[in-house]
């Protein structure tokens, strides 16, 4: 199997995969960083979400092979006590119900806040409506990306 | 943590356990479910189905450190929070000297206590918080002890014990004398004025794992040298398996095994992915011995049943033949929903390691020790052989009621001698569900002289009807001529509990032809449902468990709430109630129109669920049982062509997203009655209210869901609709 060295959250790994395994599985099963979910592997549900290079990407489709030069950012990578300002905006709300798409929405959450600070609420319908919650937790997720931005800004 | 044998004691209740720990400390086991039906687990009663499941374990260090064990599984529903704070109440600590952990279910230190169970916090309300008490008293006994006192001169407030002197002890320095003495009987609740963490806005006790993606649930388990598994199963609802040719999926590198078990066949392999890929690349044959069922079928099979005479009578009061009869008007409406598979973000997964000494089970289920019974049964090993985690969640909905998955992996395991996690991809999650069953619903109503004399209400069922006091909710009781008949198919395609089971439709239903019938009677719509709750006050049947001053309070409540009829230009409203999981609950929403089609705004939902535990985890249930109903009654659609589903992912089936969600605005009836359900009730209300507001909105009324592709042909010009 061909040999992948790929960077995560700063760190180098090598793994030795098939070339079309996506970085989703790469991550979970080979790197035990299990923050990065598995919901639907067609990019439609958002569970995935990890940055390439500060952009929001779905994990599930995207290969080993197109990311090996790339800085890949996870969950895991945004801080190590759960201190960046999203995160602290998810549990100051009290985001999650069953808690598993929310990795995802916060990666996603991210990416939006570092291209735009202040987004406006139509923004970040837009921004956030390829991260499915089951539980639909969808207000406090709104409410939650509206604090983090207001925190971030002052 | 391992407890010394001798210090063991047993109250006469049989259901409680106290244990000194070696390294200092107290343990107390409570097996809640067993205090509420000693002796055994039942199987799933779906007339009792809700999301609370538990048990619990407390632990108190000689710090003085309150540990609360629950080994009952989160889904989402916040009972990892809400139950260990009602112990915590009782036990009269502080919130933030309290740690709740996911008990691991150490067959050594606790005795096998594998067993959850479905009881709601209804059922748990009295239990934790005895409880709580109980270990508190035994503190205060073991305080008394040590003064040489009677108890009955000692008080508790927040982890101190005080004697009459002034003298004062924490639960921390006299855990180990409280582990040798008695369990006491008759303990002493608090009042309700009392509490000072019932009531409280606590968060998410898993919070800071789950914003930092820490390992929580049944995908993140890692075990040394598992194998990942992947299932192809039959791809129709009565295929069988012919031919398996496995020659091209073995040849995949990272492939271990391939095995056969019934119908269905496992590739086994290093990682998620090529397991993935080898089951991709099995060549299979499937035969079929008679007809596969479609869609199409179903509607006209389940129509013919409502057209039918073939029906069980479910409840029967007066006449209402001969009330249909005499009417000035009888209104007869027909409602149909599909099939819904439950879509968990976790798809359903299992780890399993079968030896010959062991079994060990891993991952999300709600009906822990059920399924172990089965899995014991199906590979003829003891039970006491099982070992059975449960992790966190990924949502359950009722799919995890269902261990279908686990016996997999651990026939899987026990075939390939492996450990290995068996793992659904979405496609399989939707395609081998246990899905909510398309239902048909037909009510009839009679009115004579502006009253409404008969009510009949026909149900139309794939595999099985509604149960338990359904029938008897809401408008039984108020009508003298009343009767509720159900028919049902049996279908190859497997249903079961789907959040709300019934009444996540049969309130659709029932409130859209309220709305309908208030409108052919010319009447006001939230008059009429008041005016018939005035009539089951002083009910003295006990049937009816709905509370019809409860019900008329949310009613009222909403109506002021919502500004109802007060609305401004361009803003249509919609009204439904609705009573169950023993909670009341009344919703408004509010419908504009945006590019000619109708939008919800706003949702505005009164809940009546008795004392409200922790209203910060309660709102987001009702935050999210308002949006979950409003999505699947708007976008859920589900259908079969030959046995097999029409849509397999998020590309054919339409979830709702954070752009179609209106702002749900939650209020809490402030009282004190023991808490009632509260993760399910907010869902079925919410379909009607957004029908209703849609044809306030239209003119439309809607009778099918998904309402979608009813309203696909409709555009209203905007000019003819604002102003």
């Amino acid at each position: 199997m061909p040999n992948y060295t790929i960077k995560v959250n700063g760190n180098s790994h090598s793994v030795d995969v098939s070339a079309d395994t996506p970085l989703l599985w790469v991550l979970r099963d080979h790197l035990d960083l299990v923050g990065t979910k598995y919901g639907c592997g067609i990019a439609l549900c958002g569970t995935c979400t990890v940055h390439v290079n500060g952009n929001p990407v779905r994990s599930c489709v995207m290969s080993v092979g197109q990311v090996k030069d790339s800085e890949i950012t996870t969950i895991e990578g945004l801080s190590e006590d759960g201190s960046h300002p999203v995160q602290k905006a998810w549990k100051t709300v009290d985001v999650p119900q069953c808690g598993y798409c929310q990795s995802g929405q916060i990666m996603s959450a991210v990416a939006l806040l570092e291209k735009n600070p202040n987004p406006s609420e139509a923004e970040i319908r837009e921004a956030m409506n390829g991260n499915i919650c089951r539980c639909a937790s969808y207000q406090r997720i709104h409410e939650a990306v509206t604090l983090a931005a207001r925190e971030t800004q002052s | 943590m391992s407890p010394k044998k001798n210090d063991q004691h047993f109250s006469r209740r049989d259901f409680m356990k106290a244990t000194s720990l070696a390294g200092g400390g107290l343990l107390i086991g409570f097996t809640l479910f067993e205090s509420c039906k000693p002796g055994a687990e039942p199987a799933i009663d779906l007339a009792s189905l809700n999301y609370n499941d538990f048990n619990a374990f407390i632990k108190i260090a000689d710090n003085g450190a309150v540990t609360i064990f629950s080994p009952n599984p989160e889904i989402g529903q916040g009972v990892k929070t809400s139950m260990p704070m009602i112990i915590a109440e009782e036990l009269d600590v502080n919130w933030e000297d309290v740690f709740v952990v996911q008990a691991p279910l150490d067959a050594k230190n606790y005795d096998r206590q594998v067993a959850g169970g479905s009881q709601s916090i209804r059922h748990g309300w009295e239990p934790l918080r005895k409880t709580g008490a109980t270990a508190r008293q035994m503190l205060v006994n073991a305080a008394a002890a040590q003064w040489g006192v009677d108890p009955s001169e000692c008080t508790s407030s927040r982890g101190v014990i005080t004697n009459s002197k002034g003298e004062t002890l924490t639960y921390g320095d006299v855990v180990n004398q409280a582990a040798g003495m008695e369990i006491p009987e008759d303990v002493k609740l608090k009042s309700v004025r009392d509490f000072h963490i019932i009531g409280q806005e606590i968060p998410n006790v898993d919070i800071d794992e789950i914003i930092t993606g820490k390992p929580l649930f049944g995908l993140d388990y890692k075990k040394e040298g598992m194998f990942y598994a992947c299932v192809a199963r039959p791809p129709a609802f009565g295929q069988t398996l012919d031919a398996v040719d496995d020659s091209e999926a073995r040849a995949i590198s990272g492939v271990q095994d391939v095995v056969r078990f019934g119908d269905k066949v496992a590739v086994i392999a290093t990682d998620t992915w090529t397991a993935m890929k080898g089951k991709k690349a099995l060549k299979l044959s499937w035969k079929s011995d008679a007809a596969l069922e479609s869609t199409e079928d179903h509607h006209k099979i389940l129509t013919g049943l409502l057209d039918g005479k073939s029906f069980e009578t479910l409840r029967k009061d007066g006449n209402v033949k001969k009330a249909f009869s005499s009417a000035d008007f009888v209104l007869e409406r027909t409602y149909e929903s599909p099939f819904l598979p439950h879509n968990c973000m976790e798809p359903m997964n299992f780890y399993a390691d079968v030896t010959s000494e062991k079994i060990h089970l891993v991952g999300p289920i709600q009906t822990p020790k059920g399924t172990a019974e089965r899995v014991a049964q199906v590979l003829e090993r003891e039970v006491g052989d099982i070992h059975l985690e449960m992790t966190r969640q990924g949502g359950g909905f009722g799919r995890r009621l269902y261990g279908d998955f686990v016996l997999e992996a651990a026939e899987i395991s026990n075939l390939s001698g492996k450990p290995v996690q068996v793992v659904f991809s979405r496609e399989d999650d939707m395609a081998d569900g246990i899905y909510r069953p398309a239902i048909k619903y037909r009510i009839a109503a009679s009115v004579k002289d502006g009253e409404v004399t008969g009510y009949h209400l026909k149900e139309a069922a794939i595999n099985s009807n509604m149960y338990g006091l359904i029938p008897n909710f809401f408008p039984a009781g108020a009508l003298e001529n009343y009767q509720v008949d159900v028919a049902k198919f049996d279908s190859k395609i497997t249903t079961g509990a789907w959040r709300a089971p019934y009444t996540n439709f049969l309130a659709f239903a029932e409130q859209s032809f309220f709305d309908e019938l208030a409108e052919m009677m010319e009447t006001d719509r939230i008059q009429l449902r008041l005016d018939l709750l005035d009539k089951v006050k002083g009910t003295t049947d006990d049937r009816i468990q709905y509370s019809p001053e409860r019900m008329q309070k949310v009613i009222r409540t909403a109506v002021d709430k919502s500004g109802w009829g007060k609305a401004p230009d361009g803003v249509y409203q919609g009204f439904s109630a609705y009573y169950c999981h023993n909670s009341h609950v009344a919703e408004v929403a509010d419908v504009v129109i945006e590019d000619g089609a109708p939008v919800v705004k706003r949702v505005v939902c009164v809940v009546d669920c008795g004392i409200v535990v922790n209203p910060l985890g309660a709102r987001n249930q009702v935050e999210g049982g308002v949006i979950d109903g409003i999505g699947h009654a708007m976008y859920g659609d589900f259908a079969f062509s030959n046995g097999a589903p029409q849509s397999l992912n998020f590309d054919g089936y339409r979830m709702i997203r954070i752009k179609d969600v209106p702002k749900v605005e939650t209020h809490f009836i402030k009282n004190t009655e023991s808490p009632t359900g509260l993760g399910e009730p907010t869902l079925p209300p919410a379909g009607a209210a957004l029908a209703n507001a849609i044809k306030a909105a239209t003119g439309k009324r809607l009778y099918n869901q998904p309402f979608i592709t009813e309203l696909k042909d409709l555009r209203i010009p905007e000019k003819e609709i604002i102003g």
